[in-house]
């Protein structure tokens, strides 16, 4: 493995010394540089994590994630709370895309119990699960241009996404946590005209990205501060369990709506899975960029083949779901998100692994952050792209 | 290559170290004895080409206090009793296994789609395994949050310290025997929407 383990002795004591709550903003060492705070209320963290960062001039000899800021100790929680009951705390694991965090949960109970989800509810729930995908890449496509200094991207990407949002919340009632899943199915069909105002929308959308791709992307700064910038070679990709748009980005092939056996609609439309072979922070924001126009094509196409039927099996009212465990993983916005669940044949969950992908993700900052100029950190934090209430859980 | 034929290639590479295997429809289970616990990722990771990580966690087999079975939410104050009993059914412990504590870890081939669970079970006076750090870097942070969760320790791991907790924090939280304070205070609101209307055939009563 031609990966290092980030962990440096020197960034034990000092993050020991200062505790977990140190708010010390610059401490200066004798002749051996200079340890900083990045954050924990810093823009580019999409929440609130702490980076120290000890830098000799500008040079970056060490970093260090602190995470912890936002822990909610969801999987303590999943075990006293009853199956529908967790809908709610998973909602909030990546709050951008809290429809994508549902489904897979759904079916993992779905799959334990043997229930039949109606092939209808498996459709609108692909559709709503890349329109999730839309609202949250598009934050990320405007929010990388505020983290290197061009504020107008970030204004036009909000005022897009409003529209995606407005869909959300007319057909779930929440524009950003649904809760819309039910055990089996759906809360409700698809209100009237919904599918023709999806339509106009999705041609929205991709005029976005196509604003963005001129404005932002072919700009020559933009170009210049992140290509070569934050490079994660393959290899170390794999082994540091990276996922989504950065492993993409890293040339690796690999999508879970392709790849996985899924009772989701993916594999009845046309679409294409792109990748990078450059690995650095431009290839991340161009894979992401393809996959929100590929995600309008998705959406346009399950549209036209939407099947007709009921949106919800029969599931009794109090569902006890019978002994045994399950892994269910789907592609989410961010990454690989998986649930692997525990049951001993109770109203609730025995244990509840959440594998969230900004965990993994952010995992291989301490390694990939070292010997960086600190005017490239913001640029590689910012083009990871994690939400914090993914990492801490 | 099906599953069947990874289970095969891991027969052989193994041996006798597999303890119990479980096939699933897509989905492989391997316990293995903890002092093979690197050697068996080892062995994932360079014989089947399973480079990629997925995570490593534990999972504590007390019954659970408030959930399990036809219980329904703890209302009392006191903290549960840590004479529980362990839960050894099969359906639940995937390729079995009866010690309270087990580690599992997932890893996946993503190139043919094979991925694996590897289970090991943990002497409960001594809970430390071998750390998957030499083989997997990014089995660092999951490892810190297991031994911070669970009290488990890794050896060789290059610094096992807080992740999420402070510093002085004391316990661990995910074992089935730390009070969760708020439900032992304040009886989960939520039991409310649990209880049968009366009369109500709860077997007849669907959505």
């Amino acid at each position: 493995m031609t990966a290092t383990n980030g962990f440096d002795q020197r960034a034990a004591a000092y993050i020991n010394a200062q505790g977990v709550d140190g708010r010390v903003n610059v401490e200066l060492v004798a002749d051996d540089g200079m340890t900083i705070n990045l954050g924990p209320q810093h823009p580019a963290t999409h929440g609130t994590l702490r980076i120290v960062v000890h830098l000799d001039g500008e040079r970056v000899v060490w970093a260090d994630p602190v995470c912890g800021y936002m822990h909610r100790g969801y999987e303590k929680l999943t075990e006293v709370r009853t199956y529908p009951q967790i809908t709610t705390l998973i909602n909030r694991l990546d709050w951008l895309s809290s429809f994508a965090n549902e489904v897979p949960f759904m079916l993992g109970v779905e799959k334990l119990l043997g229930v039949e989800t109606p092939e209808r509810a498996q459709w609108i729930r692909t559709i709503l699960f890349e329109m999730g995908r839309i609202a949250n890449l598009m934050i990320f496509l405007g929010d990388m241009g505020v983290q290197l200094g061009a504020i107008t991207p970030v204004f036009y990407a909000f005022r897009d996404r409003e529209h995606v949002l407005n869909l959300i919340e007319s057909a779930t009632g929440g524009r950003f946590h649904p809760y819309y899943n039910r055990i089996g199915g759906l809360k409700d069909d698809l209100p009237r005209d919904w599918i023709v105002d999806t339509k106009l929308t999705m041609k929205k959308v991709r005029d976005f990205c196509d604003e963005i791709e001129t404005l932002l992307m072919n700009n020559d700064i933009f170009k210049t501060r992140t290509k070569g910038v934050g490079v994660i070679p393959k290899d170390v990709a794999l082994g540091y369990g990276l996922s989504g748009a950065n492993i993409r980005a890293s040339g690796v092939d690999w999508d879970l709506r392709r790849d996985e056996q899924s009772p989701l609609a993916w594999s009845h439309c046309e679409w294409k899975v792109w990748t990078h072979k450059a690995g650095d922070s431009f290839a991340r924001y161009w894979v992401r960029l393809q996959e929100v126009r590929e995600s309008t094509n998705i959406i346009e196409q399950l549209l036209d083949g939407l099947p007709s039927g009921p949106f919800r099996a029969k599931v009794r009212k109090i569902i006890k779901v019978p002994a045994g465990s399950t892994w269910v993983h789907t592609e989410n916005p961010l990454g690989e998100l998986g649930y692997y669940i525990v049951s001993a044949g109770g109203l609730g969950p025995h244990r509840v692994k959440i594998r969230t992908p900004s965990f993994n993700n952010i995992s291989i900052l301490p390694w990939l952050l070292k010997d960086m100029y600190v005017a490239d950190l913001i640029t590689v934090l910012a083009s990871l792209y994690f939400i914090l209430g993914d990492i801490d859980r | 290559m099906a599953y069947e034929e990874v289970l095969k290639t891991l027969e052989w590479q193994l041996g006798s170290r597999i303890l119990q295997s479980e096939l699933g429809e897509d989905d492989l289970s391997i316990r293995v004895n903890v002092q093979d616990w690197r050697s068996a990722a080892q062995i994932c990771r360079e014989e089947l080409g399973c480079r990629y990580f997925t995570f490593l966690s534990a999972i504590d087999w007390l019954v659970n206090p408030d959930l399990s079975g036809e219980k329904t939410f703890s209302t009392s104050t006191q903290a549960p009793d840590a004479a529980f009993t362990i839960i050894t059914d099969e359906p639940e412990r995937r390729a079995g296994g009866t010690s309270r504590f087990q580690i599992f870890g997932r890893v996946s081939d993503i190139e043919s789609g094979i991925s694996l669970t590897l289970i090991a079970d943990l002497d409960e006076n001594d809970l430390r395994a071998p750390s998957w750090v030499p083989v997997y870097p990014g089995a660092d942070w999951h490892e810190r949050e297991t031994w911070e969760m669970f009290g488990i320790t890794f050896d060789e791991h290059p610094g096992l310290r807080h992740i999420y907790l402070p510093e002085e924090f004391e316990g661990y939280p995910l074992r089935k025997d730390f009070p969760l304070l708020a439900r032992q205070v304040r009886p989960w609101p939520g039991l409310v929407d649990m209880e049968e209307m009366p009369g109500a055939d709860a077997e007849e009563d669907f959505q």
